[in-house]
C-alpha cells in the first residue's frame, strides 16, 4: 500500500473505533427520530379523561358530546339552578363546570359575554380552546338565526380553495413545488455546513493532537507531509461519508418503521393493490400533492450536486482547517485564524434564507460561484433548476480554488508542523508560504 | 556515506546555515556536536529531507540525496513522540510500513526487537500506559525497524537511567557492527568519546572543526606535561615554564611543565632524576575542547 493509503487507512480506522463516533453515529438519527416523533406519538395517546359538567340555560350547545378527552355532562336547567349546579359539579369531582346563562331578550351576545368555566386550579388550554371554538360556532349559529339565515346553507355553500400553480418554464406545465424545494436546499445546504464544521475541525485537531504528541518530526522523516496532510484529510473524509450514509440508511428505515405504524400499515407491508387505491383516494388531498410536486424536482442532479459540493466544499475547507492547525500548538490558539473561515460558512447560510426566496437574484448567484460559499449556496439552489453554465461554472471554480488551497495549506502546514512554542501572525503565515523547502 | 557541501539554509532573515561542509564515512558513528542554535537540527532536517537546503549538495553514497534513500534512513529525533492512543504493536507496524516494510517483515521484526526489549507481552497496551523510558525504548525501535543503512540519533540517551542507556549504547554498537552508519547528535561529550570515531563540531550554521576523535584532540594539545616524582624536582632549563599542583590537592611533588619546543628525553630524563612515578601529556577533553572552540569563535 502506498504511504498515502496507509495514512488514510490509519487516520480512518482509529477513529471509526472511537466509541464517540459509534454512538454519535448510531445515537443521533435515533435521538432526531424521538425528537420528531415523539410528539407525534404523544398526541395519539388517549389522555386523561375530563368530565365537565354544563349547565346550558339557553339550550344552545345542541347536546355537543365532547371530544375522547373532555366528555360534557349536561345538567337539566329545570331541575339546577347555577348555585346547585355548581355545588353538584364540585361534590362529583368532575374537571370543571361550564354555565352558559339565559338570555335576556334573546340577544346572543349578552350569553357569549356571560359564559363562565369554572374550575379549582388552573384550566387546560386544550380544554379552554376546545369550548372557545364550540361555542363561537354556537353563538354565530344563533346570531343567523336571528338574522333569519338557515345555518345549513351556510354549512351547505362552504368551500376550500387549493390554488393550484402550474410551472411553464422550458415550454413545460410542471406543478410547482416551491415549498418542497425550498425545503430540500435547505437540509442539504445545512448539512454540508454540519459536516464541514464537525469534520473539519476533526482535521484541525488531529494535526494540532500530531504537533502535541511531537509526532509530526518523526512522521514527516516517512513521508512527505503533503501526503500526512492529504492522508488525514481524506481519512477523516471518508469518515464523514461513512457517518453520512448511515445516517441516511437509518433515517429512511426509522421512517418506514414510522409510517408504518403510525400512518399506514398498508404502505410498510409493500401491498401494492393497497398503495395504489390509496394513491386514488389521496387524489387531492394534500398529501398526494407533495407527491405530485417531488416529482417535479430533478432528484439525480440534486444527489450529483449535493455529493459534489459535499466532498469539494469538505476538502476545500479541510486543507485550510489542516493548515490552521499546523500553525498553532493549541487549540485555543486557533481561535483568530477560524475566524476567516467561519464567516464565509456562516454568511452562507444566511444568504441561502434570502436565496431560497430568491433562487435566481443576483446575491444567490454571485455566492453561488464564490468557492468559499459556493457549497452551501449552489446547493440550497440546485432544486430551483440552476442554469447550467452557473452550475458548471462553480464546479470548475470549486476544483481550481481546492487546488489553490491545498497548495497554500500545503505550504503552510510544512513549515508550522515543525515551529514550536510562538503563536504565528497572518503576516508570517505569508511569509512561510514563500519558503523554499 | 555522506557528503555535505556548501548547505546553505535561511528562515526569513535568520541564516541557520552558512555553507556548511562535512562528510560522514560509511560505517562509522559520527558525533555531530555543537551548542543549541548552531544549525544541527537544520542539517538532519536536510538529510531526512524534511527540509530542503537552499543552496549546497548532499550526497548519499555517493548518489544526489532524494526520496527514495528515505529508507535506507532511520530517525530518532529529539523531539520523541507516538501517538498515545494506539496500541504498540499498530503503532510499530504503521511507522515500519511507512519505511517500506512489508505487512509480514514488520511483523517479524516487531517481535524480535519487542522481544529484545522485554516489551512482547505489552504489544497490545497503548503508547500513554507506558512509562516514559518504556515509550523511548519503543521509539528507538521505530527508528531501526527497517533495518537503515543510516541511522539519525538526536540526543538518543535523554530519558534512559544509566542500566538503560547502556542497553541502548549496546544495540547502537551492535546495529554498527552490522554495518549501519551513524550520526550520533549530542551534547554529551562522555558518550561522544566512548562512541565515536570521527566528529565535526558546528557552530553558528558552519564546520568549527572536525576529523578523527583523536586528531582533533590532538590539535587541542596545549603543550604541558603533567608529572609526579618521589622528590622536588627542578626544572633543567631557565626556558622551561612550570607549576606545583600541590594547591590543588595531586600530591606534594606534581607538577605542569612546558618545555617550548625543546625534546621530550630531557624533560624525562630529568623527571626521572626526581624518581618518576607518573608522567602524560595534558591532552583536553572534548567537552573542554566543545567549549573552548565555541567561546573562541
Amino acid at each position: 500500500m502506498s504511504n498515502l493509503g496507509l495514512i488514510i487507512k490509519r487516520e480512518f480506522s482509529t477513529r471509526v473505533r472511537k466509541k464517540s463516533f459509534i454512538i454519535l453515529t448510531f445515537l443521533a438519527p435515533v435521538l432526531m427520530a424521538v425528537l420528531l416523533f415523539l410528539p407525534a406519538y404523544l398526541a395519539t395517546l388517549p389522555g386523561d379523561e375530563k368530565v365537565i359538567t354544563i349547565l346550558d340555560e339557553s339550550v344552545i350547545m345542541d347536546f355537543h358530546k365532547g371530544t375522547d378527552e373532555i366528555k360534557l355532562k349536561y345538567l337539566n336547567p329545570k331541575e339546577f339552578n347555577f348555585e346547585t349546579a355548581k355545588a353538584l359539579s364540585e361534590s362529583s369531582g368532575d374537571y370543571a363546570f361550564l354555565h352558559v346563562p339565559k338570555s335576556e331578550g334573546g340577544d346572543p351576545d349578552f350569553v357569549a359575554r356571560n359564559i363562565r368555566l369554572f374550575r379549582a386550579g388552573d384550566v387546560s388550554l386544550s380544554v379552554e380552546g376546545f369550548f372557545e371554538d364550540i361555542l363561537e360556532s354556537y353563538i354565530q349559529k344563533e346570531k343567523l338565526k336571528a338574522e333569519g339565515v338557515d345555518p345549513g346553507i351556510i354549512a351547505r355553500t362552504k368551500t376550500n380553495v387549493n390554488l393550484r400553480v402550474i410551472n411553464t418554464e422550458a415550454g413545460l406545465e410542471t406543478e410547482n413545488a416551491t415549498l418542497l424545494k425550498m425545503g430540500i436546499g435547505y437540509v442539504c445546504a445545512f448539512a454540508i455546513y454540519l459536516f464541514i464544521f464537525i469534520y473539519g475541525s476533526q482535521v484541525m485537531r488531529g494535526v494540532i493532537e500530531e504537533k502535541s504528541n511531537r509526532i509530526m518530526e518523526l512522521m514527516v522523516s516517512s513521508v512527505k507531509p503533503f501526503e500526512l496532510m492529504m492522508g488525514k484529510i481524506i481519512g477523516i473524509g471518508a469518515l464523514a461519508l461513512l457517518q453520512f450514509v448511515i445516517w441516511i440508511g437509518l433515517g429512511a428505515l426509522i421512517f418506514t418503521i414510522f409510517t408504518a405504524t403510525f400512518i399506514d400499515p398498508a404502505m410498510a407491508t409493500g401491498n401494492p393493490q393497497a398503495g395504489a387505491e390509496q394513491l386514488n383516494a389521496l387524489q387531492d388531498t394534500p398529501a398526494f400533492e407533495i407527491y405530485r410536486s417531488l416529482q417535479t424536482v430533478n432528484f439525480s442532479n440534486v444527489l450529483f450536486s449535493f455529493l459534489f459540493y459535499f466532498i469539494g466544499g469538505y476538502l476545500l475547507y479541510g486543507a485550510l482547517f489542516a493548515a490552521v492547525g499546523s500553525a498553532v500548538d493549541k487549540e485555543a490558539d486557533s481561535q483568530q485564524f477560524m475566524l476567516p473561515l467561519t464567516i464565509p460558512l456562516i454568511l452562507s447560510l444566511l444568504v441561502i434564507l434570502r436565496a431560497l426566496d430568491n433562487p435566481d437574484g443576483a446575491l444567490a448567484v454571485w455566492m453561488s460561484q464564490i468557492p468559499l460559499t459556493s457549497p452551501l449556496v449552489m446547493v440550497a439552489r440546485i432544486p430551483f433548476d440552476v442554469p447550467l453554465w452557473q452550475q458548471a461554472l462553480s464546479m470548475v471554480l470549486l476544483i481550481l480554488t481546492f487546488l489553490a488551497a491545498v497548495w497554500l495549506a500545503a505550504k503552510i502546514y510544512r513549515t508550522g508542523i515543525l515551529m514550536y512554542g510562538k503563536k504565528p501572525t497572518f503576516k508570517e503565515l505569508y511569509r512561510w508560504t514563500r519558503y523554499r523547502n | 556515506m555522506i557528503e555535505a557541501k556548501g548547505i546553505v539554509k535561511s528562515y526569513g532573515d535568520h541564516q541557520a546555515l552558512k555553507g556548511l561542509d562535512l562528510s560522514i564515512k560509511e560505517g562509522s558513528i559520527f558525533g555531530l556536536l555543537g551548542p543549541n542554535g548552531a544549525g544541527k537540527t537544520s542539517f538532519i532536517r536536510i538529510l531526512n529531507q524534511i527540509l530542503a537546503a537552499d543552496e549546497g549538495e548532499v550526497y548519499f553514497k555517493g548518489q544526489a540525496l532524494k526520496a527514495e534513500h528515505i529508507k535506507q534512513i532511520g530517525y530518532l529525533p529529539e523531539e520523541r513522540g507516538l501517538y498515545p492512543k494506539m496500541k504498540i504493536g499498530e503503532q510499530l507496524l504503521y511507522l515500519a510500513q511507512l519505511k517500506g516494510l512489508s505487512k509480514s517483515t514488520a511483523q517479524k521484526r516487531i517481535k524480535e526487537w519487542l522481544n529484545r526489549f522485554e516489551l512482547w507481552d505489552r504489544k497490545d497496551a497503548k503508547v500513554e500506559s507506558l512509562s516514559k523510558g518504556l515509550a523511548q525504548k519503543v521509539q528507538f525501535v521505530a527508528s531501526v525497524i527497517h533495518e537503515p543503512e543510516l541511522l539519525i540519533l538526536d540526543e538518543p540517551f535523554t530519558g534512559f537511567d544509566p542500566v538503560n542507556t547502556e542497553v541502548i549504547k549496546n544495540e547502537i554498537l551492535g546495529l554498527n557492527e552490522r554495518g549501519a552508519t551513524i550520526i550520533f547528535s549530542t551534547h554529551r561529550m562522555e558518550s561522544v568519546e566512548e562512541l565515536c570515531e570521527d566528529i565535526v563540531l558546528i557552530n553558528k550554521g558552519s564546520r568549527l572543526l572536525g576529523g578523527k576523535l583523536h586528531t582533533v584532540k590532538s590539535e587541542y594539545k596545549s603543550g604541558w606535561f603533567i608529572a609526579e616524582t618521589a622528590q622536588a624536582w627542578q626544572a633543567a632549563k631557565p626556558s622551561w615554564e612550570s607549576e606545583s599542583l600541590r594547591s590543588k590537592g595531586q600530591g606534594d611533588f606534581s607538577y605542569r611543565i612546558n618545555i617550548g619546543d625543546d625534546a621530550k628525553e630531557e624533560l624525562i630524563q630529568s623527571l626521572l632524576n626526581s624518581g618518576l612515578i607518573s608522567f602524560k601529556e595534558e591532552i583536553p577533553s572534548l567537552n573542554e575542547i566543545f567549549i573552548q572552540s565555541t567561546q573562541d569563535a
